[in-house]
């Protein structure tokens, strides 16, 4: 047989490339073992927060204070804002660093990254589609925490208008609504962490280094933002604004923190790919 | 691009690791439709030139391009046509082997998704990994690790196979296993780029050869016409030692030493059946006789007149 009769036809780029890399990745993802404990986790604690305030609540009925947690014995649909409130510090940002380490210095760590390079992946597809799923896995933590939340709060206080912190009442509807933008605004803080574990990601082959290494930087974000002595450079960390969910609950809601939130994620997010794509893109894969 | 082009060609390729010159001034010509084997002892800069060549890795000086596009540039349009096994297998050790290379063919953005269950399915039935389809990857035995890495470059048809060190770790059957199988690819046209620090290994696939040492390739050409590899030498087992050396020295063969497992010498110009018969006829009684090919490390100081150590 000749050369050209055995020749490769070359091949056209597909549509809906994107979305099969992204299919694959979330299938990835999700089929893992040891993310889907890490879910489980993340539920498990909501539904001990619900326990602890049930247990508490038998023990000492009618006492109720003004803040959130005296609010879920009123209202189950409280223990989703709850939730999310006891997991935005410590366990959502740990569950976005083990994602985020696993992305690039995962790949790079099995040395599956030099065949998905010479699949040929294309650097900034496979560092886009990464980025992408960081953002659902962040959104499918607090999604599950708020939804954990209300379904087990509902079972043990059960459900009605829920009181605001303004003293006013709201529709169980207007509610859930309320939930799902909160749950929408702390998976938007998330997945600019993501996209700072999926620089850190990018520079090591390690993914347990990567993965310490963000949740690093988010606890030390933490403790700066709790100094009262570098006031001046809170509205500058990300996770300043991040509890600001909570004014979701006022009535009427009180945006203005929530939308300055929303524009420091977003800045976070920007520049920590455009790192990460700088430093990936001419990057020697030696692994 | 032109089909004239070579299917692998670099200048002045040049990688350095820290203070590590690795790869230097590297001039690399594959014919299309050759067999090349890329030898060298271990850590003489063949996988750091196989990453140059795929864009994995960026050179510091020098260009080359795979089936004439400039690599890395053309990358996204040419590395479809390339199937590629480099240092060794590497999955994802819960998904299956039918799972890894759904996977695999999902990262190619030229890649039917209408046709990837019947590619993957054909891809390891080539490799006869078929029975093994749905095991999980971690389960798997080297050379079945080995073979998967070998069905991934088969997802697709390509004009060239770079694969580097394919019978690294395999038993000698699956080592047989996968000499047949690159011969066949070889068969059906395809340009094939093997590395491999076994001479023995390319001697039996390749038509094509190029030789590294310590970053440098230090030959390069068709198999047949490179001087070092084509010494020949014989291996001669006798009691009569001392009257074999007579007939030898009578038939022009200078070198003949006596080693551990018989004398040894070079053929030089002289027939094999011609020493047999002179032996013979003066009476040694011949045990054994005969000709051994050169192992790398004797064609290698015939090509460069030093010795064979692992390069630091």
């Amino acid at each position: 047989m000749s050369v050209a009769e055995a020749g490769a036809t070359i091949r056209p780029r597909r549509r809906g490339a994107w979305a099969r890399l992204f299919a694959s990745e979330l299938g990835l993802v999700f089929g893992r073992r040891r993310n889907q404990i890490g879910l489980a986790v993340l539920a498990g604690l909501v539904v001990m927060l619900g326990v602890a305030l049930k247990a508490s609540s038998l023990r000492h009925p009618g006492e109720r204070g003004g803040d959130l947690m005296s609010a879920v014995a009123g209202n189950g649909v409280y223990l989703g804002f709850a939730g999310l409130t006891i997991e935005i510090a410590l366990f959502l940002p740990l569950a976005v660093s083990v994602l985020a380490g696993d992305a690039i210095a995962g790949e790079a760590n099995l040395g599956t990254l030099r065949y998905l390079l010479a699949a040929p992946v294309g650097r900034l597809r496979l560092l886009g589609v990464k980025a992408a799923s960081l953002a659902v896995g962040a959104l499918t933590g607090a999604a599950l925490v708020a939804v954990t939340g209300v379904l087990v709060g509902t079972a043990l206080f059960g459900a009605g208008p829920l009181v605001t912190l303004s003293g006013s009442r709201i529709s169980v509807a207007d509610g859930l609504l309320r939930l799902l933008l909160a749950t929408l605004y702390v998976a938007a803080g998330l997945a600019a962490l993501g996209m700072i574990g999926l620089f850190i990601s990018t520079l090591t082959e390690q993914p347990i280094a990567a993965t310490v290494a963000t949740a690093m930087a988010s606890t030390v974000l933490w403790i700066l933002d709790a100094v009262p002595q570098l006031d001046w450079l809170h509205p500058w960390l990300l996770v300043d604004r991040w509890p600001a969910f909570v004014d979701l609950l006022r009535d009427p809601v009180f945006p203005d923190r929530i939308l300055t939130g929303l524009w420091v994620d977003a800045a976070y997010a920007a520049v920590f790919f455009c790192a990460a794509w700088l430093w990936f893109r001419s990057k020697d894969i030696t692994s | 691009m032109s089909p004239d082009s070579p299917a692998i060609s670099s200048t002045g390729l040049a990688k350095r690791f820290g203070r590590q010159q690795v790869v230097a001034d590297l001039a690399l010509d594959v014919p299309r439709g050759s067999c090349y084997g890329f030898i060298g002892p271990n850590g003489s800069g063949k996988t750091t030139t196989i990453r140059m060549l795929l864009g994995m890795v960026r050179p510091d000086a020098g260009t080359c391009a795979l089936l004439g596009e400039p690599m890395p540039v053309a990358a996204a349009a040419v590395l479809p046509r390339v199937g590629a096994l480099v240092e060794g297998p590497a999955f994802h050790p819960y998904l299956s082997g039918l799972a890894n290379l759904l996977r695999v063919d999902a990262a190619d953005a030229t890649s039917d998704p209408a046709t990837a269950r019947s590619r993957v399915g054909a891809a390891l039935d080539r490799v006869g990994l078929i029975a093994a389809a749905n095991k999980r990857y971690r389960a798997y035995s080297l050379g079945m690790r080995q073979r998967l890495a070998i069905a991934a470059a088969l997802l697709q048809p390509r004009d060239l196979l770079v694969l580097d060190e394919p019978t690294n770790g395999l038993d000698p059957q699956g080592t047989r296993e996968v000499r047949h199988l690159v011969a066949d690819l070889a068969a059906e046209g395809r340009t094939i780029f093997v590395s491999s620090h076994l001479l023995s290994e390319v001697e039996q696939l390749c038509d094509h050869v190029g030789v590294m040492r310590e970053g440098r390739l230090v030959a390069q050409g068709r198999m047949d016409e490179l001087g070092g590899l084509r010494a020949r030498r014989f291996r001669l087992q006798t009691a009569d030692t001392a009257a074999a050396h007579l007939v030898l020295k009578r038939l022009g063969v200078a070198d003949a030493v006596e080693g551990v497992d018989g004398i040894v010498g070079s053929l030089g110009e002289l027939e094999p059946s011609r020493i047999v018969a002179e032996l013979v006829g003066d009476g040694v009684a011949v045990r054994s006789f005969a000709p051994v090919r050169p192992t790398l490390e004797e064609a290698f100081v015939e090509l460069t007149g030093e010795g064979f150590d692992v390069s630091g």
